[in-house]
């Protein structure tokens, strides 16, 4: 929750404080993730009294995508924005290699396994090993190759037996 | 036909491919054989709404009539889609759904590869995009005819027979027309009747991998360019455009 005391009245049309707002928006579908650190915020242009937000879709079907651009824009209203307009670009294309440190960090504390490898190497399910979020371990096995979102595949651990989300390099 | 017309059509038969299959993977809903094979079949048909809704929307646009996606997508009957004949057959049983899936994969992976150098930057945005996906939708599929193919007797016998049944609707994905010539001509679309030798081997080896036989060339059936369909498009359209018929203006 946005603690609404802190919010300040007159919102600053400048590149700092406007990340700011958006470090408060989730992903929906991952919400220990903000939009910034999964590496879908592109662009941010402002002027004396209007924003444009440029964010990246994930994948083309991503169903989160309208959401996000909804949050981004009661998130600037919130904290005072006006004449705000989000729109999606979709090059250069989203690569899993976007997300944050601090992104890849939260997932696994979250309990989903962070990408392995770089985008290029999108399609090396099964190859590289993925640690288990839960126990650590590297005896880890694809059950599905698709997961409970599109940016997921299925893993469980043959250590601890715990099946886990794994996202994927894309 | 103008420059837009010709772009326009080019890009509903790239777009409605995508939409038709991502239709039939969602009959699926509910009815997988096992949980997993479920989320994968909604993922990779959710992928291709995605991209249908990228390229009708940008087709639309392009019309410059008004239509949007949804317009594109519910309004047009039958005799105005464009997507191959193959795309529209329906699921069968699981191996034909795959075999159907493997097929068009492997056709849409070199398909959208060629076009990411399209001269059309919005196209090869999109094209770029979708190859992501599609990676995963050909290794998923390509699996799966291996792991029946390479199977049980009576998967390897539903496997062949998937892909005997499937065989004579490839032809017409590799046709060329005035449509495609004056797009490849343009620098904006690619010649598909050069990607079959690739499309070839690639398929060759999943075959034989799977110890599948590779049907003869004995018939083949075209018409999506013209939009002489199949009888199973019609069904297919009327569950998928029914609530937007019944109430236009329905919003969420």
């Amino acid at each position: 929750m946005v603690d609404t005391a802190t919010i300040p009245r007159d919102p600053v049309y400048d590149d700092k404080s406007i990340r700011k707002v958006l470090e408060m928006v989730k992903d929906p579908e991952i919400p220990v993730l903000t939009i910034e650190d999964m590496g879908i915020v592109r662009n941010i242009e402002f002027e004396k009294e209007s924003v444009q937000i440029s964010i990246m879709p994930t994948y083309s079907g991503c169903p989160a995508m309208d959401v996000i651009a909804e949050d981004v824009k009661s998130m600037l209203v919130l904290h005072g924005y006006k004449n705000i307009e989000v729109k999606t670009v979709l090059s250069p294309a989203w690569s899993s290699d976007f997300i944050s440190e601090n992104g890849r960090k939260c997932l696994e504390e979250y309990g989903i396994a962070p990408p392995v490898s770089a985008g290029s190497k999108a399609a090396m399910i099964g190859i590289d090993a993925v640690a288990c979020p839960q126990c650590k371990s590297i005896k880890t096995k694809v059950v599905s190759e698709f997961g409970s979102t599109a940016c997921k595949a299925l893993y469980k651990c043959e250590d601890c037996l715990e099946p886990f989300d794994y996202f994927k390099c894309v | 036909m103008n420059d837009n017309e010709i772009l326009f059509e080019y890009l509903l038969r790239l777009g409605d491919n995508c939409a038709i299959l991502g239709q039939r993977l969602a009959e699926w809903c509910g009815k997988a054989p096992v949980l997993e094979e479920e989320l994968a079949l909604m993922n990779v048909g959710l992928d291709l709404v995605g991209q249908a809704r990228l390229l009708l929307d940008y087709a639309g646009k392009v019309e410059g009539a008004g239509r949007d996606e949804d317009q594109l997508a519910f309004f047009r009957d039958t005799q105005e889609w464009r997507n191959f004949l193959l795309i529209e057959q329906p699921n069968g049983d699981f191996a034909k759904t795959m075999a159907r899936q493997m097929i068009f994969d492997c056709f849409q992976y070199l398909q959208f590869e060629a076009l990411t150098a399209s001269k059309d930057k919005t196209l090869s945005e999109i094209a770029a995009k979708s190859l992501k996906e599609i990676t995963y939708h050909r290794r998923h599929s390509s699996n799966w005819v291996i792991r029946l193919g390479d199977g049980t007797d009576e998967s390897h016998a539903k496997m062949q027979a998937a892909i005997d049944e499937l065989w004579g609707f490839i032809p017409e994905m590799f046709d060329m027309d005035a449509v495609e010539d004056a797009m490849v001509a343009a620098g904006i679309g690619t010649d598909v009747s050069v990607l079959r030798a690739r499309w070839d081997d690639m398929i060759n080896s999943i075959l034989t991998e799977a110890t599948l036989q590779r049907p003869e060339d004995t018939w083949s059936v075209r018409g999506s360019r013209e939009g002489k369909h199949s009888e199973h498009l019609g069904f297919l359209l009327a569950e998928m455009q029914f609530l937007p018929r019944a109430y236009p203006d329905a919003k969420w």
